[in-house]
């Protein structure tokens, strides 16, 4: 410890250490969730996941809608998963190659999950950002409008929508997008309601920026990290929903696929014995939902440590 | 007390009408009637079928009757199917079913939920804490339709043990699955939430004062902080039922049980309207009133809001 003769020498010590670089929140943030293990191992599973998702289709054998009718009834002895055959994960019930129909089921829950969560951060922000911000009034009819939409089992509602104007991933999407955005609107209000009275904004609302610009420019930014978090923790939640409307067969229609609907499709058959047909679209299914609760969970505890 | 349940229930009343006059409009909104089929009928045939169905009234007149029907006569009229059958028969039919199991799922689900959360709370980071994490994590990438089939491949193909689907009375054989494939993700949940808002109770001031003040270990948790660390749990409990609600059409499916699930979706694949409607306006009534009284509890456990 240096002796120091004056306090100006203090200070002049103080200012040095004051120089040192400040670490951003967001540099902050990544040191925690880099060494957050479980967090990690999500994003190494995530990586894999989304590697099979994108480039299965060069591995496969087989294309995913040819039928090899030799297979047909033979399934239990020559439909077993096996290199030699090229049929990594075996076949289906159909005689189909059960590995790119596993990779195409992969894909379209993740493609599922992320256009949810992107239709919530879209939608869901604005909203919420716009509701908190124009408070008042304004605020009351709009959260009220959304704690109506959220009593309502939306399940129901959209098998009734894709009942009525047929089932095609169109509506699947249509559907997802109608409801992911609740949560968000609550989440980003909440926040706006804090961000609002701090200087910047009354800066910018002293100088006469308008309204929505604020919102755009100064209120939207500071809530992102809230968004990140709850948009990841959304996507499971998203490829959970489409999964059981698959299950029930009123999702994606054949010849396409989804992990719902292989699952289904394993469960009906595993009473022959290919009870491949059911694990492989299971364990790719349930990887991919962990994945995303790790990587979701390690982001939030990096990004809103409060909230734990 | 009683004014804030007249408001809350001054929300519920319209968002039960959006609820029915959306459905509505999405059925009169519908491309091709619900008797339009590969093989067209007579026209003259159609008009007397349409007309016996009152489908050939005007929107307003065709909305007004069925909303004053649901409403004052609980009559959600004939299926478009089955001519032997209505809307009300069918609930008649699956919903005790549904209610049965969906009970017990919501028993076990709340009960152990809260109790692994609170013993885990208590002895934090103790084996005890780790495997109730553990499990609450595991259990929550294991939705109903995940469930469902695992559970029957280990006890109904693997060991023998259970009948795999039907319901026969509700014998509790017939019970077990049907209930542990519904309430998993959702007991995971509340332990998760219920270990979380405990721990925080638990370092708060006021425990610290009741143990500072010699109270026994088990009344501070049971007289202190169990009440004030029920209140995230209670309000999840919202949600926690539209998912319940939601799952039984797996359940209904996939167990044969024979509740309203299997007519939602068997009428969603014959374009059964009337079913379809009726099913959802009854599941919607239901879950706007369990928040009701999610609400209404809520407040009355919550010393910080005022009504």
């Amino acid at each position: 410890m240096p002796a120091y003769s004056s306090d100006a020498e203090r200070l002049i010590e103080v200012g040095h250490l004051a120089e040192v670089q400040g670490r951003s929140l967001w540099a902050d943030a990544r040191t925690r969730f880099v060494r957050n293990k479980a967090a990690m191992a999500g994003l190494f599973l995530l990586f894999v996941v989304a590697a099979f998702a994108l480039f299965g289709q060069f591995i496969a054998q087989y294309e995913r809608d040819t039928i090899d009718f030799t297979l047909i009834g033979a399934n239990m002895r020559q439909g077993v998963p096996s290199i030699e055959t090229g049929h990594y994960f075996g076949t289906d019930a159909s005689g189909r190659d059960l590995f790119a129909r596993v990779v195409q089921g992969t894909q379209i829950s993740l493609m599922v999950g992320i256009i949810g969560a992107l239709v919530a951060v879209i939608v869901g922000t604005l909203y919420g950002a716009i509701a908190g911000y124009a408070g008042g009034r304004t605020d009351d009819i709009m959260m009220r409008i959304v704690d109506v939409l959220m009593s309502i089992p939306f399940m129901f509602v959209l098998i009734l929508m894709l009942v009525i104007f047929g089932r095609s991933i169109f509506m699947l999407f249509l559907g997802i997008g109608l409801i992911s955005w609740l949560d968000m609107a609550r989440i980003a209000r909440g926040q706006t309601l804090t961000i609002k009275n701090k200087e910047f904004v009354e800066v910018a609302h002293a100088t006469g920026v308008a309204p929505f610009k604020i919102i755009l420019k100064h209120i939207v930014p500071n809530l992102l990290g809230i968004v990140i978090v709850y948009a990841t923790l959304l996507v499971p939640n998203m490829i959970i929903f489409e999964s059981f409307i698959s299950f029930l067969g009123l999702g994606v229609q054949e010849p396409n696929t989804s992990l719902g609907a292989l699952i289904s499709e394993g469960a009906s058959n595993m009473a022959y014995g290919v009870l491949w047909q059911l694990y492989f679209p299971l364990i790719f299914f349930v990887l991919t939902i962990f994945a995303f609760f790790f990587v979701g969970d390690g982001l939030r505890d990096a990004l809103d440590p409060k909230d734990r | 007390m009683l004014s804030f349940i007249l408001k809350r229930l001054a929300i519920a009343v319209p968002t039960l009408l959006i609820l029915v006059v959306l459905s509505f409009v999405l059925m009169y909104a519908a491309p091709g009637g619900p008797f339009n089929s590969d093989r067209p009928l007579p026209p003259q045939v159609l008009a007397n079928i349409e007309a016996k169905y009152g489908l050939d009234q005007p929107f307003w007149k065709q909305i007004v009757d069925y909303v004053t029907n649901v409403v004052f006569h609980f009559d959600f009229g004939p299926s478009f199917q089955y001519e032997d059958r209505t809307v009300n028969d069918v609930i008649a039919q699956g919903f005790p079913v549904t209610l049965t199991y969906g009970f017990w799922s919501f028993v076990l689900a709340v009960v152990v939920g809260v109790s692994l959360g609170v013993a885990a709370a208590i002895r934090q980071n103790s084996w005890l804490d780790y495997l109730a994490v553990g499990v609450s994590i595991g259990a929550q990438v294991l939705p109903n339709f995940v469930m469902a089939p695992i559970l029957l491949l280990i006890f109904t193909l693997w060991l023998g043990w259970l009948p795999g689907g039907g319901w026969n009375g509700g014998q509790w054989q017939y019970l077990i699955m049907p209930v542990i494939a519904l309430s998993t993700s959702y007991m995971a949940s509340i332990a998760r939430i219920t270990r979380s808002s405990m721990l925080e109770v638990l370092n708060s001031n006021f425990i610290r004062t009741a143990r500072a003040k010699g109270l026994p270990g088990g009344r501070v948790i049971r007289k202190h902080a169990l009440k004030p660390a029920m209140l995230p749990v209670i309000s999840y409990l919202g949600p926690a039922f539209v998912g319940m609600i939601t799952g039984s059409v797996i359940i209904d499916i996939f167990f044969s049980t024979g509740g309203i699930g299997v007519y939602f979706v068997n009428s969603a694949f014959n374009r059964d309207y009337s079913v379809i409607m009726g099913i959802t306006i009854l599941v919607g009534a239901l879950t706007i009133l369990f928040n009701l009284a999610v609400d209404v509890i809520y407040a009355w456990i919550d010393p910080k809001i005022r009504y």
